[in-house]
């Protein structure tokens, strides 16, 4: 569990490089993506099994693919589908899929049901839940009081301006 | 097997927020600028599991929790800011911000 955490360690702080020198929008994407899972498995070696499955749902998952539309409603490269023989041809993705090979070995190695599952004491989703409902559910309201207001700003904002308006 | 070190995991959240600041420090496009925030928030959550394991409460997870809904909110609005900014500059470079007057 020691190799796990330093391995996903590796892959997350190569990856986060990753994003920080890529030049193309998607690449420094998909090196976010492997970041974040790769953050997933290090929470999931320290015993946090919810707060690692929730990384990889919302954080890897939903937020990512909201930044892919966006990326995508932007149109930012012109020729895209020049860009795309470029990707197709080019060395761009032997990284990624390198780092991702790494992750998926980890995950083969936890599921393969070797003994000790988790270095750390695991706490739960029903610890989690019910401190969540218990002490905390004002910060819990706080919360959904803070998405709703991110909905409508997100709306708000995006929408396309009509022809009255400014 | 031991334990993993809390420093080692605390030294982790160190690196990728750091690395989170170079990028919002030297990028110059607002998609990579809201990515390199996005890793710091991450950081921040990663500190807060890596306390929680340590002292075997659920309340660091609680508080990734609470991260990850204000990620998740901050993702949604600077996203639509974007958006905004791309339709109304047809760029998304945020050096041509500061040239806005008042």
């Amino acid at each position: 569990m020691m190799l796990l955490f330093y391995l996903a360690a590796a892959v997350a702080v190569i990856a986060t490089i990753g994003v920080i020198v890529q030049t193309n929008i998607v690449h420094a994407l998909i090196y976010l993506i492997l970041s974040l899972l790769a953050v997933a498995v290090i929470f999931y070696v320290l015993g946090a099994p919810l707060a690692a499955m929730l990384e990889a749902i919302v954080y890897a998952g939903a937020i990512m693919v909201l930044f892919l539309f966006v990326i995508m409603m932007l149109n930012l490269g012109q020729s895209t589908r020049q860009q795309e023989r470029a990707w197709l041809a080019g060395r761009g993705w032997i990284v990624p899929a390198l780092l991702a090979a790494v992750l998926l070995g980890q995950l083969l190695y936890v599921l393969s049901g070797v003994e000790g599952m988790s270095a750390a004491e695991q706490v739960g989703v029903m610890a989690v839940g019910t401190r969540l409902f218990g002490p905390y559910v004002l910060a819990v309201e706080l919360a959904s009081i803070l998405l709703l207001a991110g909905l409508i700003t997100a709306y708000h904002l995006a929408r396309k301006p009509k022809a009255g308006d400014e | 097997m031991g334990a993993i070190p809390v420093e080692h995991g605390l030294i982790l959240a160190g690196i990728l927020f750091s690395l989170g600041l170079i990028g919002v420090l030297t990028r110059r496009n607002i998609v990579f600028v809201l990515m390199s925030l996005e890793v710091m928030l991450n950081a921040c959550g990663l500190a807060f599991i890596v306390a929680g394991s340590r002292w075997e409460q659920a309340d660091g997870q609680i508080m990734f929790l609470l991260i990850l809904t204000l990620a998740a909110a901050e993702v949604a609005v600077g996203l639509s800011l974007i958006i905004q900014m791309y339709r109304r500059f047809q760029t998304v470079d945020i050096n041509v911000l500061s040239e806005l007057k008042g």
